[in-house]
């Protein structure tokens, strides 16, 4: 699984992040973004419908962090 | 051209207010309670402005109450209901100015109403929420501040039954025919082009108490004596705005269709809010791969002023409730409000700066070509 720490990164840092890792991973396969900044949870969702990937939802890290999980659909 | 484009966080002073407030503060500074000569000549000066606003509003001149602005009468308007009514909860739109939310918060207990993805909330749902148990009130604005939807306020008024219904007309009195159907609203004079001075208004019959110590100034509602001069310059730029209102709005919905326009063919930049059905003077979009405050920088040193939603621009570091509640993104937020001396030479030249600003942006962000 690939995973991305975005931690102490402001938005659009952790989408700029994403955007770059999406095509290092195959589709069908997820990606996860760690990310403390408050607006990464509206903006991973966003980004996920702009560029038509799957937002798979929220967990947290094992320090408590938000991770938001992506698959990647093309 | 530098160009004023943020008059949703209050107008620059029309021409009408200043030349009202300076006679004003000639003729009206006295105590309008008293009765000598000065006095009763402030008195006569803030019943014909009172009067004035009342029209605006479509309320009668007794059901309008004076406030330092307009925060202080979303409080009141959301305070008093509270108080004057049983129950302690507050239904509100997901998308109701801050202040909505932290009077409701401070007083009682917030029940939020989501939005669709235009902002705009479902009638049916909010009426239904407001229909529960235990309800004092219900807030929703007459349009949104941020993206400018109307809300669907008459519909939800005539479904409402018992419950108070507070309508927030800040960007609304002033750009767009104020709805039917209201309790309790509340309005902000730097909207429509007037000095810092919010309105309060409650329908006779309706059940609402003041939130603060006993006072006899504004008919109980809201305490202190209030500024004539300022009261009379608001209701002077009132009156201007109102007689050219469906003149101006034709003329600020073209702008903002051409900026939608011009905006949404910038790559991966998204309008926001509803085409149609919204207030004629507000616009905002958000930019993919760019931040707020590096946008607002950019833009005002080549002579542009506008605001943004994103959370690098707020002092508490959250984003904008109101693009979070419409799943909207967050970042590279910009709004862009016009006012009535806004001019399409200066639409253009913002429009023509933007593209190298949001490139600038992105390219700074190493985000150039993702």
């Amino acid at each position: 699984m690939t995973v991305v720490d975005a931690r102490g990164q402001r938005c659009p840092l952790p989408i700029i992040a994403l955007a770059r890792q999406i095509g290092a991973v195959p589709i069908g396969a997820t990606i996860t973004v760690e990310a403390d900044d408050p607006a990464a949870r509206p903006d991973i969702q966003a980004w996920c419908r702009m560029r038509g990937h799957d937002y798979v939802g929220e967990n947290r890290a094992a320090d408590g962090t938000p991770a938001y999980t992506v698959r990647r659909s093309h | 051209v530098p160009a004023f484009l943020d008059a949703a966080s209050g107008a620059p002073l029309h021409p009408a207010a200043r030349a009202a407030l300076t006679a004003a503060l000639d003729e009206g500074w006295a105590d309008p309670d008293r009765l000598y000569t000065a006095g009763r000549r402030a008195r006569l000066l803030l019943d014909a402005a009172r009067a004035a606003v009342a029209e605006g509003l479509g309320a009668r001149p007794d059901e309008i109450f004076f406030a330092a602005n307009g925060t202080q009468a979303l409080h009141a308007a959301v305070l008093g209901t509270l108080a004057g009514n049983r129950g302690e909860l507050f239904v509100h739109s997901a998308v109701e100015h801050s202040a909505v939310l932290h009077a409701a918060r401070s007083a009682g207990t917030a029940v939020p109403v989501g939005v669709d993805a235009l902002g705009r909330v479902d009638a049916a749902a909010f009426a239904a929420a407001a229909a529960a148990p235990g309800v004092a009130g219900a807030g929703l604005q007459a349009a949104n501040h941020e993206v400018g939807t109307r809300q669907p306020v008459e519909v939800v008024a005539e479904r409402l039954g018992r419950v108070p219904l507070v309508v927030d007309l800040s960007q609304t009195l002033g750009h767009a025919p104020v709805p039917d159907g209201w309790s309790v609203a509340a309005a902000d004079a730097r909207m429509w082009g007037g000095p810092t001075l919010g309105v309060l208004s409650v329908r006779t019959g309706v059940r609402w108490r003041s939130p603060y110590p006993e006072d006899e100034r504004e008919r109980g509602r809201i305490p202190g004596v209030p500024s004539v001069p300022v009261i009379v310059a608001a209701a002077a730029a009132l009156r201007a705005v109102l007689a050219e209102r469906d003149a101006l709005a034709a003329r600020q919905r073209a702008l903002v269709d051409r900026i939608r326009r011009v905006v949404a063919a910038i790559p991966d930049v998204e309008v926001v809010g509803d085409p149609i059905d919204r207030l004629p003077h507000i616009v905002t979009f958000s930019c993919l791969y760019a931040d707020g405050e590096s946008l607002l920088r950019a833009l005002d040193r080549r002579g542009f002023a506008v605001s943004s939603g994103s959370s690098c621009t707020s002092s508490t570091l959250e984003p904008s409730h109101v693009l979070v509640a419409m799943g909207a993104l967050t970042s590279g937020n910009v709004r862009v409000s016009l006012h009535t001396a806004t001019t399409g030479a200066e639409v253009d030249d913002f429009l023509a700066a933007l593209p190298e600003v949001v490139a600038e942006v992105r390219a700074e962000l190493g985000a150039a070509g993702l």
